[in-house]
């Protein structure tokens, strides 16, 4: 076996590591571990390595790699609190590093969709388990007794006869055993980390300001880089004056890179709506910034293409982006028609809605609007790259190295196994850094210009070069019968440029006649995933809509949800329902009984639940208005995200979807005219501040058996609609379109 | 190019750089002083808070050529030493209030600056001090609770 040794500390280590050191114990996450033979003489003496995930110093210190890139969800603490707990570690001895990019060795090194904690879990838990095996095992050997009869605690071994040995003294016996076959994993109610609160492991490099981010990557050599985008979607490069800015202090050269090769079959994240863009490499930001502002461009109208596009399942579709410069007007008047009288393809239908709106009693429909989001992470977008002939390093904050990868080896002519990545911390992703077209322009920077180069984005880049949430129109009808009874639901979805397609979310199931209809309307705009990709605003649709239907039908809105829920589960409609009607009813039921919703009286409360990335939300919000605005008294939170890990660290990250959720609909907002972004920097384009902030978020979880299930996600959905709802038992008014702002002011006038 | 004497974190480092280079840039790019984060580079999110005199400023908007002898402080000399942190550091560590971390740098820098001149301010005082910084993690209610913590150390 080969282990290796980090004499220079911590960063060696990794850097050995992620150059494919050939370490020969192999701990795929998503199947069982891999034996191999191994050879004790060649241990080193620092660090020993019990599999892909843990490495236990003869101090003790143990080790975590975190194979997910971590960009505030917490899993620098999560991660390690998984493996540890199997392990029987001491807290105090665990530390957490961001582990190398590594496809033989770790399964999706993708942080994105809420997933990274409920996919990990089996595996965590299995290194954990093995590495204490193992543990046991070395001692077992060294006292001449029976493995079974080790008893491990708080990174202690022990045998009854009276024997103790550290992790720290077994650990380089352990590291040269073959990995079991089978290990026990923990009983919950035996667990002593996993669902208790520790304290983020990385807390005080933050707080101390240390080097963490792709943005501080420093590199010998290394050259700076901008990129000059079109002011416009529709736009391209006509031509441009690189003379005059290649005069420039601190300016080495200017020049066009072209995304992407024509015969390239772009995967999920090869987005850029900008496909061709004006590189400046210099020494220093400042003169970069410079010299853009200088660069003399004309731009000309882009005609209309087409590409080969494979999605995240690798199906293929041809995808033409059309010519023109397009206004939000524009978009926003084509929705409109669409969901009234426009051509939809249907996804579901149950029972024959059209007859239980002929024969309604009263029809209830109303049409929501949102409109393009910026991600706005509070890092722009920015990587490096080191081009070689024979090989190249990218570092830098992304979501996935596997995104880009195959892309950036197209594009340089390398073999993919000949680029490595590393992932640094990232400030901030929201699905922005799902698309990282910036690393493939870094690489091509790079290998023109034969040096290192850090490429970094100003905010306005970041802000106007696309990759927004898409904007959208639904509308949204009900029928009921005379006795008030929901007998018909139909939605029409439309949005620029995709529509939210959930045709089996909740109500379905619980109503007997039901249509989803759904259509696009083209663009050349770019869109991405952006935190609960759709449901961030489908949510808003249908939670408001059920609070206009329950008043209607002079039902309590928690009331009426769960009776709907009561008839998904007794009675369901149709086997697609994506949803467990009795966890929906459980956050619905916890949040009424937190908030104390049945006493609720004069207050201005409002409620929205939902369910996406396989956990279930209910926020209660409880507001008053102050000259115009909402102040958001407080916001009870329920949540069924199965086995919770870190409680602390899970509150946070719900308090910190909530807000999310406050800002994209009361502030966020991204318009065009003539396909220019209207806003291009945070002066106008308006965040969720903290006088602007609830003033409580109080965080209940549902206890029950599940395992782990998103997080990151689920809290922000139900925001807005909660939002809407409260402000309209304080205003009378209905908030149906986002930013609430616009209505807000309207109001005040 | 001009050469600037700059008092930074109680030391005299001696830069060369263009006169309307943004502070910023001398921390991150002259200096590689990389906790100074940059956002938006327009005052609007304060990223960059630094404080001149132990007064908040937005690093993004203060050319090199205008701090003269000023003390410039920044997240990497907040602390008291290498052994003790600054309280609005300990009370950013007891109430865990990172997320991702990008803008907290610049979050403590106002906090402190806020305490240094107010040093028990109410709700009300925090907000209208500290609503220049954006977080977009959301960890508002964090902050308030942390800076009411460190204004009792």
């Amino acid at each position: 076996m080969e282990i290796l040794k980090t004499s220079f500390g911590r960063r060696s280590f990794l850097k050995a590591s992620a150059a494919g050191g050939g370490l020969a114990l192999s701990f795929n996450l998503a199947t069982a571990p891999n034996a191999l033979a191994a050879d004790a003489k060649s241990a080193p003496s620092e660090w020993f390595e019990l599999n892909a995930v843990l490495s236990i110093q003869p101090s003790g210190a143990i080790q975590v790699r975190v194979q997910n890139p971590e960009f505030g969800q917490g899993l620098m603490t999560t991660f390690p609190m998984i493996a540890a707990e199997e392990l029987e570690a001491n807290w105090e001895d665990v530390t957490s590093v961001t582990a190398p990019y590594d496809q033989s060795r770790y399964k999706m090194q993708l942080s994105g969709g809420s997933w990274s904690t409920s996919m990990n879990y089996p595996g965590l838990r299995m290194a954990g388990a093995t590495a204490l095996h193992m543990l046991k095992t070395a001692a077992a050997n060294a006292w001449n007794v029976p493995v079974e009869d080790v008893n491990a605690a708080n990174s202690v071994l022990s045998h009854s006869g009276g024997k103790t040995a550290t992790y720290g003294e077994m650990a380089a016996a352990a590291a040269i055993l073959p990995v079991p076959e089978k290990v026990a994993l923990k009983d919950k109610k035996d667990f002593s980390i996993i669902g208790t609160s520790r304290k983020n492991l990385t807390g005080s490099q933050v707080v101390k300001g240390d080097s963490l981010f792709g943005i501080d990557v420093r590199e010998k050599d290394m050259l700076r880089a901008v990129v000059v985008h079109a002011p416009a979607f529709g736009l391209t490069v006509d031509s441009f004056d690189a003379e005059s800015v290649k005069r420039m202090p601190g300016i080495h050269d200017v020049f066009t890179i072209k995304m992407y090769p024509d015969d390239l079959v772009r995967g999920f994240s090869d987005v850029a709506a900008f496909r061709e863009v004006i590189a400046i490499v210099g020494d220093h930001t400042w003169q970069l910034m410079k010299a853009k502002k200088a660069l003399k461009v004309n731009w000309k109208v882009e005609d209309s293409y087409s590409f080969t596009s494979s999605d995240f399942f690798g199906n293929q579709n041809k995808v033409t982006v059309p010519k023109g410069l397009e206004d939000t007007a524009t978009h926003n008047a084509i929705m409109a028609a669409m969901v009234e009288t426009g051509e939809m393809e249907t996804k579901r239908k149950d029972g024959d809605p059209m007859a239980a709106f002929a024969n309604a009693a009263k029809v209830v429909e109303h049409t929501y609007h949102a409109p393009f989001l910026a991600h706005n992470t509070l890092e722009p977008m920015n990587f490096y790259a080191d081009v070689k002939e024979d090989s190249a390093m990218l570092i830098g904050p992304h979501q996935g190295p596997m995104l880009i990868h195959n892309t950036v080896a197209a594009h340089i002519g390398l073999p993919a196994e000949k680029i490595d990545f590393k992932m640094t911390r990232m400030g901030g992703g929201f699905g922005r850094r799902l698309y990282p077209h910036w690393a493939t322009e870094v690489s091509l920077i790079s290998q023109r210009v034969k040096r290192p180069v850090h490429l970094i984005y100003t905010r306005e880049d970041d802000m106007t070069v696309g990759v927004y949430r898409p904007s959208y129109t639904i509308k949204m009808r009900a029928a009921l019968d005379a006795n008030n009874k929901i007998i018909g639901y139909h939605v029409r979805s439309a949005g620029t440029p995709e529509a939210c397609s959930f045709p089996n979310r909740f109500p379905a199931g619980a109503i007997d006649n039901y249509l989803w209809e759904e259509s696009p309307n083209v663009s050349n705009i770019t869109v991405g995933a952006f935190r609960a990709p759709n449901s961030n605003f489908m949510a808003s649709a249908e939670q408001s809509f059920l609070d206009e239907l329950a008043e209607a039908m002079g039902a309590d809105p928690i009331q009426m949800r769960l009776d709907l829920l009561k008839r998904a589960q007794e009675n369901p409609v149709g086997t697609d329902n994506d949803y467990d009607a009795v966890r929906y009813a459980s956050v619905l039921e916890l949040a009424r009984d937190k908030s104390d919703w049945n006493n609720r009286g004069d207050k201005n409360m409002g409620v929205a639940a939902y369910f996406c990335h396989n956990s279930y939300c209910c926020n209660i919000v409880d507001i008053d208005m102050k000259n115009g605005l909402p102040v958001i008294n407080s916001v009870t939170s329920a949540l069924d995200c199965g086995q919770v890990v870190n409680y602390e660290g899970a509150i946070n990250m719900a308090q910190g979807g909530i807000v999310d959720g406050v800002g994209i609909s009361m502030f966020g907002e991204m318009t065009f005219v003539e396909g220019q972004p209207q806003h291009k920097n945070l002066d106008t384009y308006r965040m969720v501040r903290i006088n602007e902030s609830p003033r409580a978020i109080d965080v209940h979880f549902v206890k029950n058996e599940h395992g782990p299930t998103g997080l990151g996600e689920p809290p922000m959905p139900p925001t807005p609609p909660a939002l809407a709802n409260a402000m309209y038992k304080a205003t009378g008014h209905r908030f149906r379109n986002q930013p609430f702002i616009t209505d807000l002011e309207t109001l005040k006038s | 190019m001009t050469t600037y004497s700059l008092n930074i974190n109680n030391q005299n480092i001696v830069v060369d750089v263009d006169p309307d280079t943004p502070m910023l840039w001398v921390l991150r790019d002259s200096l590689d002083m990389v906790g100074t984060k940059f956002g938006c580079g327009a005052g609007a999110c304060g990223a960059c808070t630094v404080h001149i005199n132990g007064a908040a400023v937005r690093s993004c908007q203060l050319p090199v050529s205008a701090v003269g002898e000023a003390n410039i402080t920044t997240i990497e000399g907040l602390a008291y030493d290498a052994t003790k942190l600054h309280p609005v550091q300990e009370a950013w560590l007891a109430h865990d209030v990172a997320q991702c971390g990008y803008c907290q740098p610049g979050q403590m820098m106002s906090a402190a600056a806020l305490l240094s001149q107010n040093p028990n301010p109410s709700d009300a005082d925090i907000d209208a001090f500290m609503q220049g910084n954006i977080c977009r993690c959301g960890t508002y209610t964090r902050i308030r609770e942390a800076i009411k913590t460190a204004a009792k150390a």
